[in-house]
């Protein structure tokens, strides 16, 4: 614990950037996937609706572009306050 | 070549090439034979992964059930798939850099309780046994329908080999092995699909044929599908018509259910720095995406198929002569999955809602003389049978045993490692004898996995329940106990030993006996109180209640703790430097 200041500010970051991701985890799968699902109904996607495409479909691809995103932003974030590997 | 000597070769060649490698990546030292050395690369670690975690139940049984139900079962897709991300950001990095070799030891350390890391490993051994059940089902029926044997000799062919390379290969042998037997299985899973896609949409990635144009009829593919089922007098397919609550709930004990199973978990530990642990679990999404992406596309493919070949030209008025039936439905008549009884005796296959509330339909149906839906379909040869439901030929049957095979063993064998390691590991070395030594350890390791086996293959041959209804008991069990545990152990600095016990028996314990409630007490069929047809607390079925049992375990843990004292400063230590990447080095042997 060298440094506690910085470990803090990484930390902090770490978990926004945490929230942030799981809000939108959330909104795609069980908001337009499940719950928002008779709002969208208007959208139409391949002879259904928006909503069927991200509960089959949709929510998958932003959950792979979610991991992808956090794993580039921390290993940035490792460096910036100095504590990558 | 006839069909069995096909099945016969390519299930043949497959294992031989599993375990040839088993044998070439021997595990020498305790080190390797937990966590291959730490030296997997994130991309090959990933697709060991994804073989690891894509079960039976994944390959076998998942696109089955959507074919059947629709838009209410993409509770599976979202669920299996979601739990990475969770994963991905909450567990796996933190847990790569405590450097430790097992879920258990991670909770003992950080709740600095023998007590807590029981616990754990009674959550880890009920929750993995389960699961394995599970497998070793799917590994039985399997085997008896491909190489034409009886179901119990199915179960212990499938025994012997994941007994072959799980105990003599450890994890590194495991890891090289699951990546021969993911590409073994995604090719299987794949090219059929893009077969079918073809012919009926003519574009050859089934993922995009799913939501595009059905040749044939001019129409989107999923209107032509919705048309045809209503027709029939079922739900139609696009549509929600479950309770909503419980699918939130049932997708959510999947999504922690995924992140709390310690097989999953305990592989990325095995990649040499905290950066690659965040990759590794992006990897293996992605490879866990090519069949996740290729599932709905094949039940929705299939439903269709199955409805066009019993109705010409999927015309209602126009049910198949049963002595015209297609050669792929004397196959499954074999079987026993697939059954046609005549209940009108006008020799004609009318396959239809039988239990429809819709009064204009029944009306119509009697009009016309039917009485009663005369072809029943199990829900499980659905992906089996695909190939042969769309007259591809033989070697693509043959590729499809082989890949299922591979499912059920990769994840059977990864499960009975993480049950081995934790005996070993955790229960022999940490607590009971702790002075044994590193052959010791090893030996113990492969007793208990041997025992393991054993137990499975005799629930196999009896099994509990249906395998599905096993594994979603395996995911409910984890989400409830050990993700709680592991999350609030890297995110709260407040929660202590008694705190964290108390948590995770709660959730155990009353996620069990909601389950018991329903399924019967220790599976004994009769002795369940209610069903899920009519659930105890409302719309929320025994499989839904994971999700409960983690809420109760979080909420726990957090009254017990702030009612009894802090973790010591030395936990605190731990707990932020468990948060920093920087100094992970190699893994500790204590």
């Amino acid at each position: 614990m060298a440094d506690n200041s910085s470990n803090n500010e990484y930390w902090s970051a770490n978990v926004r950037l945490i929230k942030i991701s799981l809000v939108i985890w959330a909104l795609v799968s069980f908001g337009f996937g499940i719950l928002l699902r008779p709002l969208l109904k208007g959208i139409s996607v391949g002879g259904t609706d928006l909503g069927f495409w991200f509960a089959q479909q949709g929510s998958i691809l932003v959950f792979l572009a979610l991991i992808f995103f956090y794993a580039w932003r921390m290993n940035s974030l490792d460096r910036e306050h100095g504590v990558e590997e | 070549m006839d069909q069995f000597t096909l099945n016969i070769l390519f299930v043949g060649a497959s294992f031989a090439l599993y375990i040839g490698i088993a044998i070439w990546a021997r595990a020498g030292s305790t080190s390797e034979f937990y966590a291959a050395g730490r030296g997997v690369h994130p991309v090959t670690n990933g697709m060991a992964t994804a073989a690891d975690w894509m079960s039976a139940a994944s390959f076998i049984s998942m696109a089955g059930l959507i074919a059947f139900t629709g838009y209410d079962n993409s509770s599976f897709l979202m669920g299996w798939t979601g739990g990475y991300v969770l994963l991905a950001l909450m567990l796996a990095p933190y847990l790569r850099k405590f450097g430790k070799f097992t879920v258990p030891e991670f909770i003992g350390d950080r709740f600095y309780s023998p007590t807590a890391r029981l616990v754990a490993v009674i959550c880890l051994i009920v929750a993995s046994t389960t699961y394995v059940i599970g497998q070793m089902t799917g590994v039985g029926v399997a085997f008896s329908r491909f190489l034409e044997v009886s179901n119990s000799t199915g179960l212990f062919i499938g025994a012997g080999v994941v007994f072959a390379y799980a105990v003599f290969g450890g994890m590194k042998g495991v890891t090289y092995t699951q990546v021969a037997q993911y590409c073994v299985l995604i090719t299987a899973y794949t090219i059929p699909a893009i077969f079918i896609s073809l012919q009926l949409t003519g574009n050859p990635i089934p993922a995009l044929g799913l939501f595009g144009e059905h040749t044939q009829s001019g129409q989107p593919l999923l209107q032509t599908l919705d048309a045809l089922v209503t027709d029939l007098g079922f739900n139609d397919y696009t549509g929600h018509h479950g309770n909503t609550l419980n699918m939130v709930l049932f997708t959510l004990s999947l999504m922690i259910g995924t992140a709390g199973l310690p097989h999953v978990i305990i592989r990325f530990f095995t990649v040499p720095k905290v950066a690659d642990a965040r990759w590794s679990a992006g990897w293996t999404l992605i490879f866990i995406a090519l069949l996740y992406l290729t599932a709905p596309a094949v039940g929705a493919m299939a439903r269709l198929n199955l409805i066009t070949t019993t109705y010409e030209g999927g015309n209602i008025e126009q049910p198949i002569d049963y002595a015209a039936r297609p050669d792929w439905m004397k196959n499954w008549e074999v079987t026993g999955l697939l059954k046609f009884e005549d209940k009108n005796g006008d020799g004609k296959i009318q396959w239809y809602n039988d239990a429809s509330s819709n009064e204009e339909f029944n009306a119509k149906v009697e009009a016309m003389g039917w009485k009663g839906s005369e072809l029943s379909v199990n829900r499980d040869i659905l992906v089996l049978a695909n190939p042969e439901i769309a007259q591809l030929p033989g070697w693509v049957i043959a590729l499809v045993a082989a890949g299922g095979l591979a499912a059920a063993l990769s994840t059977a064998a990864g499960l009975l490692l993480a049950i081995s390691s934790s005996v070993a590991h955790d229960l022999f070395k940490g607590q009971l004898t702790p002075n044994i030594s590193e052959a010791g350890e090893l030996m113990t390791a492969r007793v208990s996995m041997a025992i393991a086996i054993g137990v499975a293959t005799y629930l196999g041959l009896n099994p509990p329940g249906f395998a599905a209804q096993t594994v979603a008991l395996a995911f409910g069990l984890a989400a409830a106990s050990i993700f709680p545990a592991l999350m609030m152990g890297i995110f709260s600095k407040r929660i202590n030993n008694k705190g964290a016990v108390a948590g995770m028996l709660t959730g155990l314990v009353v996620t069990l006996i909601y389950i018991f409630l329903h399924k019967g007490w220790f599976f004994i069929p009769g002795t369940n109180s209610f069903s899920d047809a009519d659930p105890l607390l409302g719309p929320i079925k025994s499989t839904s209640f994971g999700a409960i049992g983690a809420a109760l375990n979080f909420a726990v843990a957090y009254f017990v703790s702030n009612a009894t004292e802090e973790p010591p400063q030395e936990i605190i230590d731990l707990v932020e430097s468990v948060r920093i990447p920087k100094g992970a080095g190699a893994a500790q042997d204590h």
